[in-house]
């Protein structure tokens, strides 16, 4: 069975898009070759910054020969009819029908139309050029002279304008061949815009630029490895982990491992070398997140640390992309002086940040607004993030007034959280202060982390620097909560207010697009709530929020800004991440909408419901109520239907048998004793009042016939029915319940 | 090659290897242009990338630019970064299919072999959003350091290209201290002569460097700059009306699109000025990027309606 080989080399193509780029070329090629009649055996893609790779093997010869039988019109039919078969057929003349016979509907026509299979060859041909004009690369670009306007001439290439072929980056060749596995194998040579497969490759752009004759994969393999090109990924990302950490190990030291950054170096070169770079000792001094960051983001090199010690070491990996004639010495040389220039820059950032500003006075109102000191610098960068008035959202008013909004809110919320309020003034007006900074300028992504760093520089109490790092978490599911109650009640106010924020100008959520990230920012506040036991109105919280004093500049007509109805909207919002979190910590869905009222605001009452009712539904007693509770509610909605009259309460007089006698007397004390319980919150002991209920109502529905004759006397049971659907819902809607 | 004398070798002075990268692309066809006399935040914005990059006609360039970028500035107190600094710029429309190697023929040409060296193609995708401008590309990195940019644009001035021009950037600093050996940029030997004769790049650039650096964060005069920014932007767009192309079939040129354009890179300026002053917020910031965009597209596509823009390109003369 012949085995296809197909190379598409080309100029750089980005690291982060090499894999997906080699699996989508394997998936289109085999998907074509298959539905044009073909079957393989096997197929595995290969990917270097320089070329996509394509191995496909024990392909069949030729597609199948295909038999397809046309049913047309009976002989009789008009004329119209038989020429609109023949042209669905691709018949010029009804002589080429032949004619059936059935013995209901007389003679008709049919067509047989047999297609002969096709040479695999031609397939391909016909199958490649198509997948690399559409390939999916997320960006792709025109190039040369190809790319001028149709009908131009450029040193003998045709303008095909916007139809010139696209790419990630210019496509230099292609490699194509086909044969059988121990005979020659031949070239298919189809053409796209000028470029013609052929056998044809080149290895290393310095160490090998010849070419390179292929004849199928293991000589082209062989061939690239001697030509210094480690086709396969996977390989150079292993020589990279292992050759790094033996260096590092060689040296006292252990590699700071990161998959993403292996993964992307190995998209960077064609032939590994690991090499060991250093840097002043005098630069640890700088955060070793910062540090990291800068090496790796700019550099693309691998930070090291003492073996079994905190901190990071001056020594830093770097993979190059040759094997240099002086055993790397220049490329150490030149990496090491890049790596000091970005961390004297670092550096530079990192002092100037606990310096002055420069226009102290100018910051004067803005420092008096928030109660900062002018002769602390993260003070300082408050103070100017206000004065700038940098804007938040064209809506939501400037970042001074945001802070100024989750300042207030994070007030109200220390009277629930029970966190100091002084400290939790101190750290909500210094949480956005270091987006200020030049650290963060640099690297965004250590917003927090630095604000935290230059806080307790700056002395301020440990508690209120936590809160900076921490009114940002958590970030995700799986992010940490804040250390503290000071850090948990920031991170409240600042979430609910971006959330409440967001919901009053109606730029909430759709489908896929959260821009702002508010579903996260929903979630964390969920987690919070939860897992750190807050009981907080949110209903109560909207309103705090949602003061447009704060909205400033933005609202100068607050009423035509801001959509007041938007809040049960924004609760149904929270019920909805309230769900997907319950859910996915195990909790059943009818329960969770059984206890989940429309206005129910407080989310751990809610969830401690759920739990006490997943306990209570689940027990003996629980599932027997549960059916007479459904059975009550069953009978009383069918005769609702009929237009019975139901009683508008129970009357004692009216009852007549001892097991309606009991039930009332029982649903009245375990009515009370629910109540009672969930005033309390005690949703364990208002379950097991209920519990009560199900030997009275189990004996009601045995002795007690509720279509008495008597009007009135039905009319009373009725209503007795409607009690107990009444008294369990005092606790959960029974009915949302599935078994 | 006629050999060089030590004074003048790229890896010696700093106008060694300016002159190395002229004699380079000269002999590859490209007219060697002088600096654009206006300040520009890089070489692209020189008229000879931005407007030539637009239409059908093939042009091939090299030139130096001075490029200012005020928030660069460090009071000449860090090694590698300069508010003024020199980049080269190439431009080849349409690029040539072996750009790669020109390219990495024009490193050979000034002392830097590939196989003692560890040069990269980086992703890096290029966009001017003030021009309306993107193409794909990448950095090149010499041993980890970036010493030039290559894109091949895709639009210009919110216009598509067509043909694709090709367009390198040297950050010529960086370079010479790599060839030179240097750790700080003011060390940089400029004309190549040793002891008395010698002149250095800090000889040429510290002081201005301080003084700028200055000027640039605490006394440029803001309340002049707005009002520089909007003349500027008026002028532009008075200069493109007066030129404007009349209803006749005589009269089909635009009669005054480098003026209006040099009106578009003093707005860009002033901009960048008012920026590193720190007067300038978020939003501001996107208003003013996008008024110095349409001037950009406005003289762009006044450019396509000149001889130069290739208006008549193809017509029979």
């Amino acid at each position: 069975m012949p085995d296809l080989l197909l190379e598409l080399r080309s100029e750089e193509i980005p690291a982060r898009m090499q894999r997906k780029a080699a699996g989508d070329l394997k998936k289109l090629v085999t998907d074509a070759l298959v539905e044009a009649g073909l079957t393989y055996e096997g197929a595995r893609e290969y990917w270097t910054p320089r070329r996509l790779t394509l191995d496909i093997r024990g392909l069949t010869a030729r597609s199948a020969d295909q038999r397809e039988e046309i049913k047309g019109p009976s002989t009789k039919a008009p004329e119209q009819a038989v020429q609109g078969f023949l042209r669905k057929a691709g018949l010029s003349d009804v002589s080429e029908a032949q004619i059936v016979n059935d013995p209901k509907k007389g003679d008709f026509y049919v067509a047989v139309i047999s297609k002969p299979g096709r040479p695999a060859e031609q397939i391909i041909a016909a199958a490649i050029p198509g997948i690399i004009r559409n390939f999916p690369w997320p960006k792709s670009m025109r190039w040369g002279a190809a790319s001028m306007p149709k009908g131009a001439r450029f040193s003998g290439v045709e303008g095909k304008g916007s139809e010139s072929l696209r790419w990630v980056r210019p496509l230099q060749s292609i490699v194509c061949v086909f044969g059988p596995e121990h005979e020659e194998t031949q070239v298919i040579p189809f053409e796209i815009d000028g470029l013609v497969a052929a056998n044809i490759t080149y290895g290393h752009r310095f160490h090998a630029p010849e070419p390179i004759t292929v004849r199928r994969f293991e000589d082209y393999v062989a061939s690239l490895e001697k030509a210094k090109v480690m086709l396969d990924a996977d390989r150079r990302k292993d020589v990279i982990l292992h050759d790094a950490r033996d260096l590092a190990f060689a040296n006292g030291l252990d590699l700071v491992e990161d998959e993403g950054l292996l993964e992307e170096v190995s998209g960077l070169v064609e032939w590994p070398h690991v090499l060991m770079g250093e840097f002043e000792q005098d630069y640890l001094e700088i955060p070793a997140e910062i540090i990291r960051l800068t090496i790796k983001t700019n550099q693309k090199c691998f930070v090291t640390r003492p073996q079994g010690g905190e901190g990071l070491s001056n020594r830093f990996i770097l993979v190059s992309n040759i094997e240099a004639k002086d055993g790397g010495k220049e490329i150490i040389h030149g990496n090491g002086k890049v790596v000091r220039a970005r961390l004297s820059d670092a550096k530079h950032f990192w002092t100037r940040d606990q310096g002055n500003l420069p226009d102290l006075e100018t910051l004067k109102d803005s420092a008096a607004k928030f109660g900062l000191h002018l002769d602390k610098p993260l003070d300082q960068r408050m103070a100017k993030l206000d004065a700038l008035n940098v804007t938040f959202h064209a809506k939501l008013g400037t970042q001074g007034e945001r802070v100024a909004r989750i300042r207030a809110l994070a007030a109200e919320l220390a009277k629930v959280t029970g966190a100091d309020p002084a400290l939790v003034d101190r750290a909500a007006v210094l949480a956005k202060a270091d987006l200020r900074t030049e650290a963060v300028g640099e690297f965004p992504e250590l917003q927090g982390l630095m604000g935290r760093r230059y806080a307790l520089l700056q002395g301020e109490d440990a508690s209120v620097a936590s809160a900076i790092e921490d009114h940002w978490k958590p970030n995700g599911p799986s992010d940490r909560l804040p250390e503290d109650k000071v850090g948990l009640t920031v991170a409240l106010a600042d979430k609910l207010d971006t959330l409440v924020g967001f919901w009053a100008i109606d730029e909430k959520p759709t489908g896929s697009k959260d821009p702002f990230a508010l579903r996260r920012a929903a979630l964390g506040v969920v987690r919070i709530l939860l897992e750190r036991k807050v009981p907080l109105s949110l209903s109560q919280t909207f309103a705090a929020a949602d003061n447009p004093a704060f909205y400033g500049t933005a609202a100068a007509n607050p009423e035509e800004v801001y959509d007041r109805a938007y809040k049960p909207d924004l609760l149904s919002f929270f019920h909805d991440r309230l769900k997907v979190y319950l859910r996915d910590m195990g909790a059943r869905h009818d329960i969770i909408d059984a206890v989940l009222t429309p206005d129910a605001d407080d989310l751990l009452m809610i969830a401690r419901r759920a739990e006490a009712l997943t306990a209570f539904i689940t027990s003996e007693d629980g599932k027997n109520l549960l059916a007479g509770t459904r059975r009550a509610v069953q009978l009383l909605a069918a005769e609702e239907k009929k237009g019975t009259v139901v009683a508008d309460g129970v009357a004692d007089e009216l009852l007549r048998l001892d097991a309606e006698k009991a039930l009332w007397s029982a649903i009245r004390s375990a009515s009370q004793e629910a109540s009672d319980a969930i005033a309390q919150e005690d949703f364990r002991s208002a379950m097991e009042a209920l519990s009560k209920l199900r030997a009275p109502v189990d004996r009601f529905f045995e002795e007690v016939l509720v279509n008495d004759e008597d009007a009135a006397i039905r009319a009373n049971r009725l209503a007795l029915l409607k009690a107990i659907r009444e008294a369990t819902a005092t606790v959960a809607d029974f009915s949302k319940i599935v078994s | 090659m006629t050999e060089l004398p030590d004074h003048m070798s790229p890896t010696r002075s700093f106008q060694g290897l300016i002159l190395a990268l002229h004699n380079y692309w000269a002999d590859k066809g490209c007219a060697v242009l002088q600096p654009y006399d206006m300040e520009v935040g890089a070489g692209t914005f020189h008229p000879a990338t931005t407007l030539r990059a637009l239409g059908p006609k093939p042009w091939k360039a090299a030139y130096v630019q001075p490029s200012r970028r005020p928030s660069d500035g460090r009071y000449g107190e860090n090694p590698n970064r300069l508010q003024h600094y020199y980049q080269y710029q190439v431009i080849l429309k349409p690029n040539p299919s072996n750009l790669q190697e020109l390219y990495l023929g024009s490193l050979k040409a000034i002392g830097l072999d590939p196989l003692l060296h560890d040069v990269r193609f980086v992703e890096d995708d290029w966009e001017s959003p003030t021009l309306g401008a993107w193409g794909l590309g990448w950095e090149c990195w010499c041993d980890g350091m970036e010493v030039s940019q290559f894109t091949y644009f895709q639009q210009v001035c919110g216009i598509e290209c067509s043909p694709v021009a090709g367009e390198l950037t040297y950050g010529l600093e960086r370079l010479a201290m790599y060839v030179q050996g240097v750790d700080n940029v003011y060390d940089l030997n400029f004309n190549g002569r040793e002891g008395e004769e010698k002149i250095s790049y800090g000889d040429v650039f510290l002081q201005a460097e301080q003084e700028y650096s200055r000027h640039n964060f605490e006394f440029a005069d803001t309340a002049m700059l707005h009002r520089h920014f909007i003349d500027a932007e008026k002028e532009c767009q008075a200069l493109l009306a007066a030129g404007a192309p009349g209803a006749n079939a005589n009269q089909m040129l635009h009669k005054c699109v480098f003026p209006a354009y040099d009106q578009c890179i003093k707005a860009s300026h002033v901009f960048n000025l008012l920026d590193a002053r720190g007067v300038i917020s978020v939003t501001e910031r996107q208003s003013y990027i996008l008024r110095v965009r349409t001037l950009a597209k406005a003289c762009g596509e006044a450019f396509l309606l000149t001889e130069a823009g290739g208006l008549n390109f193809g017509k029979a003369a």
